[in-house]
């Protein structure tokens, strides 16, 4: 017999029927993240069909999607975001669903919240209404979107009929340079195969480059596996992973943790195991990277041009990139660094760990933002913010020019009242530049935080390279986050 | 779920790769907390165009919907498939789908026939002919014919079984009962919980 991928094991270890003849196996799921978008008309099918919650231990909710990130002691003044957060907080108290509710402080993005509390951890399955679920691979936990009808099927079941995957290696080695990030690989990786590249597959993201990221950086990776056409996106657990989640509200403790932690030192996928495909991707090599059209596959390094539609040979292709550039009002062969931003998202499931506002925080400190540009700084959950103003790092923000707000889904998707005015071009640290994602019109380029927080200070998509040599009190560029998952602060701390 | 067999109507061709979700239905129609009444959000942005193809007086009444690749990309609202079901549509037509809006039509009695990119085009071709023209998706054949055009289409046979006998999923997981009790009660104590453990 052959050996296992990662993603087969922890599969294998949760099938509750194995399917026959073409129908699916029924899978166990040992946690169910849910918020107020998708899981309205879940709870309502439960109460048409007099089903309760079957683990409710096994279910959390949070409000993130529709959430202010100003004034949130005041009522939402949208009437039907106020309507589907009350629906939320009536369904939870009905059901007895535990509930994170605005002002409390676990409240959050959904997949920043889950990790934070050590509810994830590896070799489970999670899932949540929210494509971005796959966040939560990078803790070598089998983790997916999923649905509405799904939501209601694992609320009254604990189980999804799944078909089988194929599996992917993606295989990052090498060593990033200080400037590249996680988001530079996951976007690199995303424009290498496509946008429908993972359909089908769970990726497993392995080699050097992914084994030397901090917990932060693998969860931006594993985030972004869907941009790819991929539900999940895995990377093993290791040292790392063990003292991320050590001492956490809901980790294992004692005896338990012992136990868990023999179970998943068996998870990696062995020697011997074959991949379905494979993808390898040279970390030295990189740069920082930006998208310039509206897919998350259109991105290039920052210190190219934006290209000419003309040169693609399939047509899809040439046709998609035609309408992108018209839609983001650019024309081929414009350096990206040349292209003028009206506004910078620091924020969203993707980018709005502690890590992430170390990073930019750490490029503007003593800096004043570019006269013009609006600059938005949103901490990923309550947890996130009290941590990063305990830093000093509220601070950082405000005095570059930015503003400071409230955990949420914010301007990644718009939902709540923070969006982009029609045609308003934005450098944004989220997941999705497609048409219309941040506000009716509005033009996303995607970016690390390292080139949203450069981008902020020049007023053109730039990275911190770009910042060398530029008269700055700020520390020096090498100092920074890099790949080897310390946070400026170790890395400052290690130098002094 | 009503059973579907042959779905048959008009069927308008949508010659656009990649339309994620978003563009299917924009987040500010996500707000709303029923699972009906999402015609008026289909296309939304690009139904305030008067050449987008849905607007056109002989697409009116459409039923079928034959896109470019990659239908159904990002995110996993399954406002989505609900908005295409209330504007009337019963069947998308693609070379390849985005795998959770394929999840979620499944589930909703929207059924998505993949056919090679090649044959996509070869039905555009034929609609272009004859705008308006009816077409007919045969789930028992797996074909779609439209004029005298017959290719035939994949997808996944359970989901197939489950729209022809228009079986609801989570009965049909019910009748797992006993393995799902079996399978929680050999969990593991280090696995995650939400609420203390009494």
């Amino acid at each position: 017999m052959t050996g296992r991928t990662l993603a087969e094991k922890v599969w294998d270890d949760h099938v509750v029927v194995r399917g026959e003849n073409g129908s699916p196996d029924l899978i166990y799921i040992d946690l169910h993240l849910v918020h107020e978008v998708t899981s309205p008309q879940a709870f309502d099918g439960l109460r048409q069909a007099g089903r309760p919650v079957r683990r409710l231990d096994l279910t959390i909710a949070t409000e993130d999607h529709n959430t202010p990130t100003l004034a949130i002691d005041r009522p939402i003044a949208d009437p039907t975001s106020r309507l589907q957060i009350q629906t939320l907080r009536d369904n939870a108290a009905d059901f007895g669903v535990r509930l994170h509710s605005l002002g409390d402080k676990e409240q959050g993005i959904v997949h920043v919240v889950g990790p934070q509390l050590g509810l994830t951890m590896p070799g489970i399955t999670v899932v949540c209404g929210d494509s971005h679920t796959s966040t939560h691979g990078a803790f070598g936990a089998m983790a997916f979107g999923i649905g509405t009808s799904e939501v209601e099927h694992v609320l009254a079941t604990q189980t999804l009929p799944l078909n089988p995957f194929k599996t992917m290696a993606i295989t990052v080695e090498g060593e990033l340079r200080p400037g590249v990030t996680a988001k530079d690989i996951i976007l690199k990786v995303i424009a290498e195969i496509g946008t429908n590249g993972g359909q089908g597959y769970v990726l497993e993201y392995r080699g050097s480059a992914i084994r030397s990221l901090s917990m932060d950086g693998r969860m931006t990776i594993c985030n972004m596996s869907i941009e790819a056409g991929a539900r999940a996106g895995m990377v093993a657990p290791d040292q790392t992973t063990y003292d991320y989640l050590r001492g956490r509200a809901h980790a294992p403790e004692g005896q338990d943790w012992d136990d868990a932690v023999a179970y998943w030192d068996t998870l990696a996928t062995d020697d011997d195991a074959v991949f379905d495909a494979e993808v390898f991707i040279d970390a030295n090599a990189l740069e920082p990277f930006v998208t310039w059209g509206t897919n998350p596959g259109q991105g290039v390094s920052l210190s190219e041009r934006v290209p000419d539609p003309a040169q693609l040979e399939d047509a899809n292709e040439r046709a998609a990139a035609q309408r992108a550039l018209e839609y983001m009002d650019l024309a081929a062969g414009t350096p990206l660094k040349e292209i003028a931003v009206d506004a910078v998202f620091m924020g969203s499931c993707t980018n709005s760990r502690i890590e992430d506002l170390r990073a930019f925080a750490s490029i503007i400190e003593g800096r004043k933002k570019a006269d013009g540009v609006r600059v938005m700084v949103v901490p990923g959950s309550a947890r996130v913010r009290l941590e990063a103003e305990a830093e000093g790092i509220d601070r950082i923000v405000t005095e570059f020019g930015a503003e400071w707000r409230f955990a949420g889904c914010s301007m990644c998707l718009g939902m709540n009242p923070d969006q982009l005015a029609p045609g308003e071009r934005c450098a944004s640290t989220s997941n999705r530049n497609f048409e219309g994602r941040q506000g009716k019109g509005g033009r996303t380029h995607l970016v690390s935080p390292l080139v949203a927080a450069a981008t902020a200070i020049r007023g053109t998509l730039s990275s911190p390279w770009d910042l060398e040599n530029d008269p700055s009190p700020a520390e020096p560029v090498d100092a920074l986050v890099g790949s080897r998952g310390e946070t400026p602060r170790q890395a400052q701390g290690a130098e002094n | 779920m009503e059973p579907i067999s042959v779905i048959s109507g008009i069927a308008a061709p949508l010659k656009r790769s990649a339309v994620d979700t978003d563009q299917i239905i924009p987040a500010e129609f996500l707000k709303r907390v029923t699972k009906t009444g999402f015609d008026d959000a289909l296309f939304y942005r690009w139904r305030q165009h008067d050449d987008f193809v849905l607007n056109q007086p002989v697409y009116q009444g459409a039923r079928i919907l034959v896109a470019g690749p990659d239908f159904g990309t990002g995110s996993s609202r399954e406002h989505a498939v609900w908005a295409l079901r209330d504007f009337g549509i019963r069947a998308v037509i693609s070379s390849r789908f985005g795998d959770i809006f394929r999840g979620n039509s499944g589930k909703q009695g929207l059924l998505t026939a993949q056919v090679p990119e090649t044959d996509v085009v070869r039905i555009w071709d034929a609609l272009d002919a004859n705008p308006g023209i009816s077409a007919s998706v045969d789930l028992v054949a797996r074909t779609v014919s439209v004029a005298d055009l017959t290719v035939t289409f994949e997808i996944d046979d359970y989901v197939r079984w489950r729209l022809l006998e228009g079986l609801d999923d989570i009965g049909l997981t019910l009748r797992n009962e006993d393995a799902i009790t079996a399978f929680e009660a050999r969990r593991e104590s280090w696995r995650p919980r939400t609420l203390p453990v009494r």
